[in-house]
């Protein structure tokens, strides 16, 4: 009934500043980020909240799908050049939606930019060549010169691997096709980019990335064919993606990794003609391949193209110009360029290569999902202006504070010197609330919106409530005769009891909204779950052995209208008190 | 303030006595006349769903020197259809339209801010499509069952099935309340007001639990006792946290109502007000029900239990005993059949089991 032992209070306390001081240091190190993330709602920008839905009617979305399509809208966004743009997914299956929120963007450029579908395409190629922007030649494409000394290496294994081919399947189910020296296969594309390399190997790295505009044209004309031979692309801007291609046009464009450029011709397949793509390691084989099959259209596409490419020459070669290889294009840079071993008749195709696994799964999602694997609805779109972001964070800020100041003088009314306690607990609450939002920040990326803010200051209430069930406590146990000193102990019990049942409800309810929620309400139950946390952890490790220690005080102890926690005014241990106590105690014997 | 521990004291020793329990006629009555109104309300006004829910589009115009006609009139010509116009205290007019493709709202958004004399950049847009809504109530409601089963296993372990029936009855109330409260003053419900919904969720059951706390512990080993019946145990419960549960209430609502004070003042309607007008309406009725509705009921459930029964046939029998040895004696009488009345110091049930410890 009376567990006095075990409340170490120095110990709680030295924990608690230990606590504090290994996340001031996280949030302040040296050289790294000390503010916190805001959302847009208080920094102003435009959000857009997508619901992805399937292209068939009644078909589900994978998760797969899901992570596709995010993994192309972040390379459109982050084609911006924005710094913080984010996007995230929320829910999953049917109930999913996107959620893309870049600072100081417009409304109509975002939302042009993710909301439209990714462009697939496969074009014949017409010229290949090295990295380097070819430097004043006046008619570079038809030049034989021009970087031409990669085409060694590459060929030869090309070669290598059709060989390999030939002899691994000879089942006949699909008919075959050979990566292209600098496809997407990263052995050989290395190899032509260290060939080639008369410039630096390395692209040089941009941070001002602007989208250029693809390089696009009617015909083959020289006007065009200038522009493609000043295309650089070592530059990241220019293989970074994101600027769909008009399939009926020309192209002149780079491969993904800036490691080759392409003049391309209007395509013969577009993406939507694709009806499967698989990874598939074969019998015997020596890499991983990806085995495709088309519709109707896009099998006749592909028969009518691979006869007439495998007839021309080898890509790469001096005057190769058309040539045979083919570009998969995706969102204006060429993903993979493999060329054709033999006319393929059957609508079915395998692309080889000696890919790794994940190559091979990624070239195949890519074929798959490249023109989307979903539409996109853009259900909610917000636009904050900047001004109006600050006012709403200052106005956050302004309610909190005049929150925390009305709750701190009811508390110091009411409780005296427990109230001073309980101020404190709440200033360490705060502090400990403001250097976990800097840490995430950080380590997360947790944004706080206004819903979040909401949530910190309902928090205000909810944790001073904490310590009003723990005084409570402590001063029945003072009505029932306890000393001051054990009373901090006994109540403590109980009181701790309460709040771990009474808090766990608060984190059972503030889960279960941040998991099955979209949109603010997660910003919202993820403050007010953390701060149900801290207000435990201020609880244990700062309120009770802060008590503990007042209570061996021995002013506290004499019992002062000024402690809160007087035995005479909260008719306790009096002597009379202790007279009416041992009296009842002895009419319930006689009545037992 | 004093008094008010003065007040503590002598509820908790039961010198002074609430009967909130024996009285719960009264206070299902009260709670059912708001209860009706409120479905009334909902039956026959309806909920305001704001643009979330209905799909739509809103701009809000800070500092707009147009009046609300003006605004009205672009809307409309604009939009094609009807639009309804607010202007909040700080200056700023909000426009909400039906609903509208992107590039509709933009052409909206430019006409707007060339009437208002802002430029676009500072209208706020929020363009919803129709069926977001309904995907965001169908979350809602989702996580709104997830949570009530999940706590209820959490509640029955924890204490018993009796006790989360009666927590799940109290929350029920808050939550038909203050949607209630939305239908009768049609204030506009958006995803704000749904955030504070849910977060009265865990406060009411916050407050319940911490109620059905002591309730549990004054009732430890009621039956092997015949002084005080379920019903007596639990009303002392409920008087002894009394203090508690009005301070609880009033230091939650403090910071709710700065955010009311400080949102309406500042910044009009927004997230921060709506949140704030639905917790303060649902904390308000989730620390009566704490106290009026869950506490009774369980004890109305509880005294249906055979041994309940049993318990307070052998506290009656006995009270009517003593009642009768002590007429007989004289004197003390009037005093004593008092007891019917659950209260008096000697109805502390804490001390019952020591006594008889040391017997």
């Amino acid at each position: 009934m009376a567990p006095t032992t075990g409340t170490k209070p120095l110990r709680l306390l030295i924990t608690l500043a230990i606590v504090v001081v290994g996340l001031a240091v996280w949030a302040f190190w040296p050289g790294t980020d000390h503010g916190i993330r805001l959302g847009l709602d208080l920094q102003g920008g435009t959000q857009v909240i997508l619901q992805p839905k399937p292209i068939t009617p009644g078909a589900t979305i994978t998760e797969d799908q899901l992570q596709q399509t995010v993994a192309i809208i972040r390379q459109r966004v982050d084609g911006l050049g924005v710094s913080e743009a984010e996007v995230t997914t929320q829910g999953s299956g049917d109930g999913a939606a996107i959620v893309v929120s870049v600072p100081g963007v417009s409304q109509d450029r975002l939302l042009s930019l993710v909301q439209r579908t990714a462009l697939l395409d496969f074009r014949p190629v017409w010229g290949l060549y090295g990295p380097a922007s070819a430097t004043a030649a006046p008619q570079p494409i038809a030049s034989p010169s021009v970087s031409v000394s990669p085409s060694a290496t590459p060929t030869s294994s090309a070669t290598a691997s059709a060989t390999a081919s030939a002899s691994a399947s000879p089942s006949g189910r699909a008919l075959k096709l050979v990566t292209s020296p600098s496809a997407s296969s990263s052995a050989s594309s290395s190899a032509s980019s260290s060939a080639s390399s008369s410039v630096s190997g390395t692209p040089v790295p941009s941070q001002s990335a602007a989208p250029t505009q693809l390089i696009q044209s009617k015909d083959n004309s020289a006007e065009y064919q200038a522009k493609v031979a000043a295309l650089d692309c070592q530059l990241p801007q220019n293989y970074a993606g994101g600027r769909p291609d008009d399939p009926t046009l020309w192209l002149g464009t780079c491969e993904r990794t800036g490691s080759t450029k392409y003049n391309l011709q209007p395509a013969f397949i577009k993406g939507t003609n694709v009806t499967g793509a698989t990874a598939t390691l074969p019998q015997n084989g020596v890499g991983w391949t990806v085995s495709l099959t088309f519709d109707s259209d896009g099998a006749k596409a592909l028969a009518d193209a691979s006869n007439q490419l495998t007839q021309l020459p080898e890509c790469g070669g001096a005057g190769a110009n058309p040539c045979n290889a083919f570009a998969i294009v995706l969102d204006g840079v060429v993903v993979s360029a493999p060329r054709f071993n033999e006319p393929i008749l059957g609508g079915q195709a395998e692309i080889q290569g000696n890919f790794t696994a994940q190559e091979a799964k990624d070239l195949a999602s890519i074929l798959k999902y490249g023109a989307l694997p979903v539409t996109l609805e853009a259900v909610d779109i917000t636009t904050v202006s900047p001004t109006v972001g600050s006012d709403q964070l200052r106005a956050g800020i302004l309610a909190g504070l005049i929150g925390l100041a009305l709750v701190m003088i009811y508390l110091l009314i009411y409780y005296r010197m427990l109230g001073i306690i309980a101020v404190l607990s709440l200033v360490i609450a705060g502090l400990i609330t403001y250097l976990l939002f800097i840490v995430l920040s950080k380590s997360v990326g947790l944004t706080l919106t206004l819903a979040g803010v909401a949530g910190a200051i309902v928090a205000i209430g909810i944790t001073a409530d904490s310590f009003i069930v723990y005084f409570e406590r402590i001063r029945d146990e003072i009505r029932d005769g306890r000393s001051l000193r054990v009373a901090c102990d006994t109540g403590w019990v109980r009181a701790r009891r309460t709040l771990l049942a009474a808090d766990f409800v608060s984190i059972l309810a503030a889960a279960v909204l941040y998991f099955l929620s979209v949109g603010s309400v997660r910003g919202f139950a993820f403050v007010l779950g953390m701060t149900t946390i801290i207000d435990l952890v201020v609880a244990f490790l700062f309120t009770h052995p802060l008590v503990v220690l007042l209570g061996r005080n021995s002013w506290m102890q004499k019992g002062s209208r000024w402690t809160g926690l007087d035995p005479s005014r909260l008719g306790g241990a009096s002597v009379l008190g202790t007279i009416t106590g041992s009296r009842r105690r002895r009419q319930g014997e006689e009545s037992a | 303030m004093s008094r008010i521990g003065g007040l503590g004291r002598r509820l908790y020793n039961g010198e002074v006595s609430i009967d909130f329990v024996g009285r719960k006629r009264l206070w299902y009555i009260i709670s059912g006349v708001i209860l009706l109104v409120c479905l009334l309300a909902l039956v026959f006004r309806g909920l305001n769903l704001g643009i979330e829910f209905r799909g739509g589009a809103s701009f809000t115009i800070p500092n707009a020197t147009c009046s609300v006609e003006q605004a009205r009139s672009v809307g409309e010509s604009q939009s094609g259809a009807q639009v309804i116009v607010t202007q909040s205290a700080n200056g700023s007019v909000n426009v909400q339209t039906e609903p509208v493709t992107p590039d509709q709202s933009l052409v909206i958004a430019s006409s707007l801010a060339k009437a208002c004399g802002v430029s676009q950049e500072d209208i706020k847009a929020q363009v919803v499509g129709p069926t977001w809504g309904a995907e965001i109530s169908k979350k809602a409601l989702q996580g709104l069952l997830v949570f009530l089963l999940l706590v209820t296993i959490f509640l029955s372990i924890y204490f018993e099935w009796r006790m989360a029936v009666a927590a799940l009855v109290a929350l029920a109330h808050d939550l038909v309340i203050t949607i209630g409260i939305y239908a009768v003053t049609g204030l506009e419900v958006t995803p704000a007001t749904v955030i504070g919904l849910l977060t009265i969720l865990g406060y009411s059951l916050y407050d319940t639990v911490v109620v059905f706390d002591k309730v549990k512990e004054n009732t430890r080993g009621i039956t092997g006792q015949s002084i005080l019946t379920y019903n007596d145990a639990a009303n002392l419960a409920v008087n002894q946290t009394l203090v508690r549960s009005i301070n609880t209430s009033i230091v939650a609502l403090l910071p709710v109502l700065a955010i009311i004070i400080v949102g309406a003042g500042f910044l009009g309607a927004g997230t921060l007000l709506d949140l704030a007008v639905a917790l303060a309406v649902g904390m308000a009725a989730g620390a009566y029900s704490s106290i009026f509705i869950a506490t009774p009921f369980l004890a109305q459930i509880k005294s249906r239990q055979p041994e309940m029964r049993a318990l307070t046939g052998r506290v009656m029998a006995r009270r009517k005993q003593t009642a009768s040895t002590l007429a007989a004696e004289g004197g003390t009488a009037a005093v004593l059949t008092d007891t019917n009345v659950p209260s008096g110091p000697r109805q502390q049930p804490k001390r019952q089991p020591r006594s008889r410890r040391t017997r």
